[in-house]
């Protein structure tokens, strides 16, 4: 008897093992979560009261309070970001058809945090009444159209007929992130104090702050760009031939670009909102998944979301236990491990870049 | 039945198709000729609704400019002439992309029919990127071939675009190329090629237009435009056209004496 090759995955179809990836990254973040919860510097190993979560068995007042105010929502900050961040990061790479789009790289990020500090010192000088209006929304909503505008104005000038320039994509985002850091310095020296402890804190990049206010607003905003991701990925998968073709075989592209740069800004807005400037998971989880399962953006999308999160919470918790009982921001954690792979990938990227 | 008239395309102050008339029906195949930067390829994305242009065009009735691109996609597929891809995806999933959309959207069986029509059978594992650039255009001849598989659908014939399909290949799989046009257009479909090679045009196809500095200078079938004086007058060199030992045509350039001006 012949076996049933129609059972069999066809050669070339990577389909499967993406999907068996999902499963193994499903693991792999529940691990993240539970480790995120139970390992921390305030002395307090909460392993019991973690277990206590799942059991129903009695949690201390204080362990409750420590688990359910301040790890809790740090851990679903950092699932929610890390998702976020590397989502945007292969929506990104899809639209300009390069592995080497990042929001932080590019200046997306920038943009977004140049709203956020907009929103933080000016946000001051407003009315009372206007301000009250837009409440703790306001420095979300800020950064997303500060990532939106940059997302753009990129798109727009490094982008010509359909072809990114990868040059003019990175020169691109030199000079946004440094006009950014400009206009920055002179808000950084009219803004007070208090306002200054909290804008030192976008330049490093941090989930430490967590609480449930902040989620309030962010988490909504990217459960809506995470949920939009999947439409795209037929589209970002066409658009890797070229515009031209991608109309062809039957994708709206102006409404696919328009979609993608609303779903990055989206995005990146409300995670840089909420936690500052987060480098690199954007550029090496997709990249870690092409290598292992290919470039479909029907499993890419949701298995960097998956990956992200974990790799965020896994770098949350090293930030934490690495300097104890001091913390460092996971900001320096990323670019640490992510710098090294970032030069590795552009020693693999050589002939690309000498386009 | 495809109907271009007075079409006009400028790439910012320069006319590169001035008015031109052009039509094509299903069930042939019509090749496009001429010179090097004449306006073949700009006069196929025209057609595919690719590039801007004034004028009037349909296919099978429909009016190209207010079309849906999936309502398109599911009427014809298009070659362009070469096909970079930004990431590394495996020839069978280049192929899928062909199936996004339109009516044969997400049937997987149609990849391997696809690549085994284009000699390309046990290539679905390889890296698209590391093929040679004949096998690529091939590839993604089968990409458009998946896309719009049966000639005719509901009796509505579907199309074929392919701006030089076979100019990277060599003579064996151009032959087998030609074939598959001539095949698709015997089974009722449509085929338009943008060519190169003015023998394989003599031997396939059933229409040929000839264009020159953004005109066609005649459209017709093959033994009316293949002409010595007019092929002279448009590649500016002296061309014969010969008879073939047995019932072809081939033709060759003269080097001697350049055609006057
Ligand atoms: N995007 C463009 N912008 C400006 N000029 C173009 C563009 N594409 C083609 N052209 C010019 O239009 C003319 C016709 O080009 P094309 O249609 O590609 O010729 P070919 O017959 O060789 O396919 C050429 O002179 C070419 O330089
Ligand atoms: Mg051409």
């Amino acid at each position: 008897m012949a076996p049933d090759i129609a059972q069999a995955p066809m050669l070339g179809d990577r389909s499967a093992r993406a999907q068996t990836l999902s499963l193994v990254l499903i693991l792999l973040l529940g691990a993240a979560i539970v480790l995120s919860l139970a390992v921390g510097a305030s002395g307090t190993s909460l392993w019991q009261a973690v277990l206590g979560l799942f059991t129903g068995e009695e949690v201390g007042v204080r362990e409750r309070i420590i688990l359910m105010d301040i790890r809790l929502p740090r851990t679903v900050m950092g699932v929610l970001v890390g998702a976020a961040l590397a989502v945007s990061g292969a929506v990104m790479q899809g639209l300009f058809r390069n592995p080497l789009a990042d929001p932080g790289l590019v200046g997306v990020s920038a943009g977004a945090g140049f709203g956020a500090i907009v929103a933080i010192v000016l946000g001051g000088m407003l009315p009372a009444g206007i301000a009250a209006m837009f409440g703790s929304s306001l420095v979300p909503v800020a950064a997303f159209v500060g990532a939106w505008a940059s997302m753009l104005l990129l798109y727009r000038v490094s982008t010509r007929r359909g072809r990114t320039s990868v040059a003019t994509m990175l020169l691109a985002g030199i000079a946004l992130a440094a006009l950014m850091g400009a206009v920055q310095g002179v808000l950084i020296y009219m803004a007070d104090d208090a306002q200054l402890r909290t804008l030192t804190f976008w330049g490093m990049g941090s989930i430490a702050g967590a609480t449930w206010g902040k989620l309030l607003v962010a988490t909504p905003l990217i459960l809506l760009a995470l949920a939009g991701a999947p439409f795209l990925a037929r589209g970002l998968n066409a658009l890797a031939l070229g515009e031209a073709a991608a109309a062809h075989v039957g994708i709206p592209v102006q409404r696919l670009k328009n979609a993608a740069i609303l779903m990055v800004a989206l995005a990146v807005g409300s995670s840089v909102a909420v936690s500052g400037g987060i480098g690199f998971v954007g550029i090496v989880v997709p990249h870690l998944l092409r290598l292992l399962v290919g470039p479909d953006h029907r499993y890419l999308l949701l298995n960097s979301a998956l990956l992200g999160a974990a790799l965020l919470l896994c770098a949350d918790v090293i930030s934490r236990v690495i300097v104890a009982p001091a913390e460092l921001p996971i900001g320096i954690v990323t670019a640490t491990l992510g710098g090294p792979f970032f030069l590795w990938i552009l020693l693999r990227q050589r002939g690309v870049l000498e386009m | 039945m495809l109907e271009a008239s007075d079409i006009t395309v400028r790439y910012g102050p320069r006319v590169i198709l001035d008015g031109v008339d052009f039509s094509a029906r299903a069930g042939a195949v019509t090749a496009i000729v001429g010179p090097n930067g004449s306006g073949k390829t700009t006069l196929m994305r025209a057609l595919t609704g690719e590039a801007a242009y004034h004028g009037r065009i349909t296919l099978e009735g429909q009016d190209i400019a207010g079309a849906k691109v999936w309502d398109l996609a599911a009427l014809r597929g298009v070659l362009p002439q070469a096909t970079p891809l930004a990431f590394p995806f495996t020839v069978l999933e280049v192929v899928r992309i062909g199936l996004s959309r339109g009516v044969a959207a997400g049937q997987d069986g149609l990849i391997r029919q696809a690549l085994a029509r284009v000699g390309l059978s046990g290539f679905e594992g390889r890296y698209y990127q590391e093929l040679s650039g004949g096998e690529q255009q091939r590839v993604q001849l089968a990409r458009v071939l998946a896309q719009v598989w049966e000639p005719v659908e509901g009796g509505v014939p579907r199309w074929l675009f392919l701006d030089e399909p076979v100019s990277a290949l060599d003579i064996g799989h151009q032959l087998q190329v030609m074939q598959i046009a001539r095949d698709y257009a015997d089974a009722g479909g449509g085929v338009v090629a943008v060519m190169h090679d003015l023998n394989l045009t003599a031997m396939f196809a059933d229409q040929v237009a000839l264009i020159g500095e953004g005109r066609i200078l005649a459209q017709d079938v093959p033994g009316a435009v293949l002409r010595d004086d007019l092929l002279s007058r448009a590649y500016r060199c002296d061309v014969r056209v010969n008879r073939a030992p047995v019932d072809g045509t081939f033709i060759l350039p003269h080097a001697a004496g350049m055609a006057a001006e």
